[in-house]
């Protein structure tokens, strides 16, 4: 081959499309076996309380169905780092739709069947599922998710709000979101001589097999889980689901392979959701638009399992400048299926209230909703007093402005008509912080000058296999075709999870480490051996690091809206994104990523909402015909650009984060342009027609 | 799913003959709803009658300037069809209104009619419903019920049939012509569905083993001009939160004739006739429509969280009949 | 092909219980597949549980998400809710069978040069639906987005963005990807 060494960046095609255009590429439940055992997971009909009897006989007569496995005959689990796999270990029942049994049958009809014929009795208790923002079981938390501070305070917040000339008081509501890939969570699990092999669809599988570990009891090298291709996590995957410990648990049962996916209607309690939240953010300006006090008050829920705690107020300690700040969470747990990251984490939900209020600020002053946001630039990290590695927020907001034609804007509401159609603008910060676990890699050079680079890196459709080769073979001076990536198997060097916008930073480190190495070795003289030369590296110091800088990507929104005035249907006409990310890796894929994290939220802004139903303690939304995902024609022009910016400060390619970004601030872009165009100051997500419908004219 | 027998009758006569014989078949069109039930165990027949391949399929004229519809014409061929789309766009547009190019692909003329309600406690068999499973109540009174009923609702059920077909059918005064076991007969098909009452399970008049086989249409009032207007929470793909079939003729200003029709706000599609008085005879102006909008709207008992759809449905009431006029111009 | 031929024999070999199952043809492919499959198999698990054909994916079981489309007679459905024994005589087309060889079809080369997919998972499905929805624009079917005037014409109707976008809708990508989905979609459309 003959291919010359591209630099980072370059548009390379994705190295497993190939396979995905041609429905090759296989996917967790796609690993036909001959004797293969298809489980289906029973869920509980009652919101809380315990199984008082599971009677099987039913079930057992449908034919094919081969085992029903309960809390009563399935094996102890040891204990794992998270509640929510202790599956068929007691009677007790947390919430709605916690697994109670795994019926396994030769077929799926059967397993189905089977279900449907399982009687269980059920004592219930009284429950409470309903988040309010003075619920009196919210209390304040250790941390809040990402292991951040619960509170944090500096100055004097309410006596710099109650002093300062203007001031906003608002508060933001959003129902719980769900992640939905359009992969269903699925795990293949075989016991051969006493190894466990999984094909599992995970954002890391070195976790899974972990985890597994201490579940079954067995050591690391008896287990093999395998992730090739993912359909989509979202974070829904970044830690083990119980289906994975279903069909581990059902394969040592039967002794044959067993298949479990969950079911799209079961996946809205099994795995995970975006926390309900109510925030109050506080703000107090000078007349000029100078902050002089943010104060943002996040109340969510939690599950009775488990203390997940969204940390929705974290991004107001790196937002903006102001000598006085509070920041707070309260959670309260409740008879609810556990929550857990969905797509930016914290900011997401975060970013759309602290952007609206920061829109609602601008507004009550008469100042320019970007301009606002350059007055108020801060010069170090506001929270931790640290300095920014990069902080390129600033040319976010004028490069977008530039390219949407935002100059000139009438700031006047409920002034732009066209036919039947509303008009508006609005604009939005975004904010992602850097992360880097650890991760390890290894670099193998052979006689012929190829380059084999292994690592547990995982693409849920990130890209993950391609930006690794380029990263390697810039490291390695050659062209990336020459460079075999082998990634997807827990029997790799450990990867971290491809989640926190991490994968790359933490994967590419630890690839970067291993390729230099390896060149260092080859530039030492002698013949490559005909075994190849293999060296490995981790990262366990460098991700130990703490890093003098803070650490964020920053990015701004700009949307542009059309309310439908008879009957209040919104659709983005315009979304622009532009970015400073670090160094971009790859240009094809990661704007692919930039345009799907928009995508997502308009989603957030416009159509996705999941009820709690406070009868039953289910999300209402548990389908993907109630769950309103964007479709094709809910989304039109979207762009995405970046500033090029070469920040030292963070790893060796010089990248931050892209997979999460373009989430965050969208939904507050779309709602300030829907303020724009109908004069609605509307606080509660999604901003549907039944929303819209009292402010029209 | 339980296990079932599977037929495909050669003939009308045989489908209902073999209906007959099973208490527990069930005939199978396009199934994009009947199998869909079934997976989620609200539907279990023991007998499947395939009647997607009878001799169905066709769109003919009538004597009188009508269209004949067989029951298992597809939708996306209705919707594509010459006729309807020259002299009954209402349906043409209605049908592109729903479901997906996949579904309208499959979807049946019949089986559009006969889709069951999309109500939420309705496909969960693990809850009351009293559609489902009579006397064990209905939690969607006082539970989740923004997408559902506000006209002709019970104390039993607030579900909404989710067709936007039914709804332009019905606004064109459609007849539904059934086979059974007792003979033939034809239905208007605004007397198809019911309304709930106390007896929620029934979704339709048709007696045990009758089969759609064709829905007639009359000849589209001269002069007249239609449409169907539906409002959604996402651009496609959706179902109706509200919509509005309008089959309106203005003459020198007047409503001459007029045919109105809801989707999404009750058990059945809604024809207007309390609106429709309103309209005929009156100046085709904004301030007639409102007031028939407003006639036949004040029958509505919106539950606690779907009172907008009341305000939904007279401002597309409104819209669409200033739209036809406007093209009537 | 990873095809699972020891269960289908045990089906073959063994008395059928009264009347839940049948023994048929199914065309895959241009392929003829004879199978006994319980009646409330569909096309869907068919292809993947019984055929190795994992293609068409599984994304919600209900047609609510487009991701198992197929052609039936060159017409795209939801094979999650066709059953197999309703099929028999139908042609179907799944996306391995869109490929000459190792020439992939033009929309398949469109959607790796616009990137138009990222995990991939909906990608067959959007495929499979992009032919259908070609075919069916070419044959003059229209759509919600189809203009009133182009309504009153017989001809093929013309594929703007607007009309791909609408015409793709019963095909849900959670990754965002439309933009490049219709981009790809332009490029090989008529």
């Amino acid at each position: 081959m003959s291919h010359a060494p591209q630099p980072l960046g370059a548009p390379v095609v994705r190295r497993e499309g190939r396979e995905k255009v041609t429905g090759t590429a296989r996917y967790a439940a796609e690993h036909n076996a001959p004797d293969r055992l298809y489980g289906w997971i029973v869920p509980a009909t009652v919101t809380s309380g315990r199984v008082t009897a599971i009677r099987t006989a039913d079930a057992l007569a449908v034919p094919d169905v081969h085992t029903v496995l309960t809390h009563e005959n399935a094996p102890s689990l040891g204990e794992t780092d998270d509640p929510i796999l202790a599956v068929l270990q007691n009677a007790r029942i947390p919430h709605r739709g916690w697994p109670v049994a795994l019926v396994v049958a030769e077929t799926l009809e059967a397993a189905r069947a089977g279900a449907e014929a399982l009687h269980v009795d059920y004592e219930t208790a009284d429950h409470d599922v309903v988040l309010t923002a003075d619920h009196p079981r919210l209390y304040t938390p250790e941390e809040a998710n990402g292991g951040f501070p619960a509170v944090r305070e500096r100055g004097d917040a309410e006596a710099a709000l109650a002093a300062a000339p203007v001031t906003i008081d608002a508060t933001y509501t959003m129902g719980g979101l769900h992640n939905h890939p359009m992969e269903p969570h699925a795990s293949t699990a075989r016991w051969t001589e006493g190894h466990l092999t999984v094909h599992d669809s995970s954002q890391g599988s070195t976790t899974v097999r972990d985890t597994l570990s201490k579940a079954f009891g067995l050591d690391g090298s008896q287990i093999t889980v395998l992730s090739r291709h993912v359909g989509g996590g979202f974070g829904s995957k970044g830690t083990p689901r119980p289906q994975v410990v279903l069909a581990a648990m059902a394969s040592r049962h039967t002794g044959r392979p067993v298949q479990v996916v969950v079911h799209r209607r079961h996946m809205a309690a099994l795995v995970g959701h975006r926390a309900p939240t109510v925030q109050r953010v506080r703000l107090g300006a000078d007349r000029n638009g100078v902050l002089r006090a943010v104060s943002h008050e996040v109340a969510t829920h939690t599950s009775r399992v488990k203390e997940f705690v969204e940390q929705a107020a974290v991004p107001a300690r790196v937002m903006y400048a102001s000598p006085h700040s509070r920041t707070a969470h309260r959670v309260a747990a409740l008879d609810v299926p556990s929550p857990s990251w969905m797509r930016a984490p914290g900011e997401a939900s975060g970013m759309y209230a602290l952007e609206s209020a920061m829109d609602e600020l601008a507004c009550a002053l008469g100042v320019d909703p970007v301009e606002l946001r350059l007055r108020n630039e801060p010069s170090a990290e506001p929270d931790s007093g640290r300095p920014f590695s990069s902080r390129n927020l600033a040319a976010c907001l004028t490069e977008g402005a530039r390219r949407f034609g935002w100059h000139g804007r009438d700031p006047q509401p409920a002034a732009r008509e066209e036919g039947p159609w509303l008009l508006g603008t609005g604009v939005a910060s975004a904010t992602y912080p850097v992360l880097l676990s650890p991760s390890a890699a290894s670099a193998h050079a052979a006689q012929d000058g190829s380059y084999t680079v292994r690592v547990n890196a995982t693409d849920i459709g990130t890209g993950a296999r391609t930006v690794l080769a380029q990263i390697a073979a810039a490291a390695l001076g050659t062209a990336q075709e020459n460079v075999t990536i082998d990634i997807g198997s827990s029997d790799l060097p450990a990867g971290s999870v491809a989640g926190g916008s991490s994968g790359t930073a933490s994967w590419g480190t630890a690839v970067h480490k291993a390729a230099t190495a390896l060149v260092r070795r080859l530039g030492e003289g002698g013949t490559v051996p005909p075994e190849g030369i293999t060296v490995t590296a981790d990262t366990e110091e460098e991700a130990a690091e703490e890093s003098p800088y803070a650490r964020h990507a920053f990015g701004a929104h700009f949307a542009e809206v059309a309310v439908d005035s008879l009957t209040g249907e919104v659709r983005v006409r315009r979304l622009l994104g532009v970015y400073a990310a670090g160094r971009i890796l790859n240009s094809r894929t990661a704007r692919s990523q930039f345009i799907g994290g928009m995508v997502m939220g308009l989603g957030m802004a416009l159509t996705e909402g999941s009820t709690m139903d406070p009868a039953f303690g289910d999300f209402t939304e548990s389908d993907l015909a109630s769950y309103h995902v964007p479709s094709c024609a809910d989304v039109l022009d979207i762009q995405a650009h970046w500033i090029d910016e070469d920040d030292p400060h963070l790893n060796p390619m010089g990248s931050k984060g892209i997979g999460e970004i373009g989430i965050v601030g969208t939904a507050a872009a779309i709602g300030n342009a829907v303020r724009h165009a109908t004069g609605a100051r509307l606080r509660e997500l999604p901003l549907t027609p039944d929303k819209l419908l009292p402010y029209l004219p | 799913m339980k296990p079932f027998a599977y037929q495909r009758p050669d003939s009308v006569a045989e489908a209902v003959r073999m209906n007959a014989e099973r208490p527990d078949a069930r005939f199978l069109g396009g199934g994009t709803n009947l199998v869909d039930l079934m997976k989620l165990g609200v539907e279990s027949p023991g007998l499947l009658i395939d009647v997607s391949g009878l001799p169905l399929d066709q769109v003919t004229a009538t004597d009188e300037g009508g269209l004949r519809i067989g029951a298992t014409v597809r939708n996306s061929d209705l919707a594509a069809h010459r006729a309807v789309r020259d002299r009954y766009p209402v349906l043409s547009q209605a049908l592109l209104a729903g479901a997906s190019g996949q579904l309208r692909n499959a979807a049946t003329t019949g089986g559009n009619l006969l889709q069951r309600t999309r109500c939420p406690y309705f496909q969960d068999t693990s809850k009351p419903c009293n559609k489902r499973t009579p006397g064990t109540g209905c939690p969607a009174r006082e539970g989740v019920h923004r997408d559902l009923a506000v006209l002709g609702h019970s104390e039993d059920c607030v579900a909404t049939h989710p067709s936007d077909m039914a709804v332009a059918l019905a606004a064109l005064d459609a007849t539904v012509h059934l086979h059974g076991p007792e003979g033939e007969r034809a239905v208007p098909v605004t007397e198809l569905h019911r309304l709930p009452g106390d007896d929620p399970g029934r979704d339709t008049v048709l007696r045990p083993g009758e089969l759609i086989t064709e829905v007639v249409l009359p000849p589209a009032p001269g002069g007249s001009a239609s449409l169907y207007r539906k409002a959604r929470d996402r651009a496609s793909y959706a179902f109706a939160l509200a919509s509005v079939a309008a089959v309106l003729t203005v003459r020198d200003g007047r409503v001459q004739q007029a045919s109105l029709a809801f989707g999404g706000l009750a058990h059945r599609p809604w024809r207007a006739r309390a609106a429709e008085d309103v309209l005929r005879g009156a100046p085709a102006t904004e301030e007639t429509f409102a007031r028939a909008a407003d006639a036949e709207l004040a029958a509505a008992r919106p539950l606690r969280d779907n009172g907008f759809k009341v305000t939904l449905a007279r401002r597309l009431t409104v819209g669409a009949l200033k739209e036809l006029t406007a093209r009537a111009g | 092909m990873d095809t699972t031929p020891a269960k289908d024999e045990r089906d073959a070999g063994r008395l059928t219980p009264a009347d839940d199952r049948s023994t048929f043809t199914l065309h895959i492919n241009g392929t003829a597949q004879t199978l006994t499959l319980d009646h409330r198999t569909t096309v869907l698990d068919a292809l993947r549980e019984h055929l190795g054909l994992t293609g068409a994916k599984k994304g919600c079981d209900h047609g609510q998400c487009g991701a198992c489309t197929v052609l039936v007679d060159g017409r795209r459905a939801n094979s999650c809710l066709l059953l197999a024994v309703a099929q028999q005589g139908s042609r179907i087309t799944t996306v391995e069978g869109l490929a000459e060889g190792d020439r992939l079809h033009p929309l398949q080369e469109a959607f790796l040069e616009r990137d138009a997919l990222q995990c991939g998972y909906c990608t067959p499905g959007q495929i499979c639906s992009a032919v259908g929805m070609i075919a069916e624009s070419a044959d003059g079917f229209p759509s919600h987005a189809t203009p009133q005037e182009a309504l009153a014409d017989d001809g093929p109707v013309a594929l703007g963005p607007d009309e791909i976008r609408e015409r793709m809708s019963g095909n849900l990508c959670r990754c965002g990807a439309y933009p490049r989905i219709v981009e790809a979609i332009e490029d090989v459309a008529p």
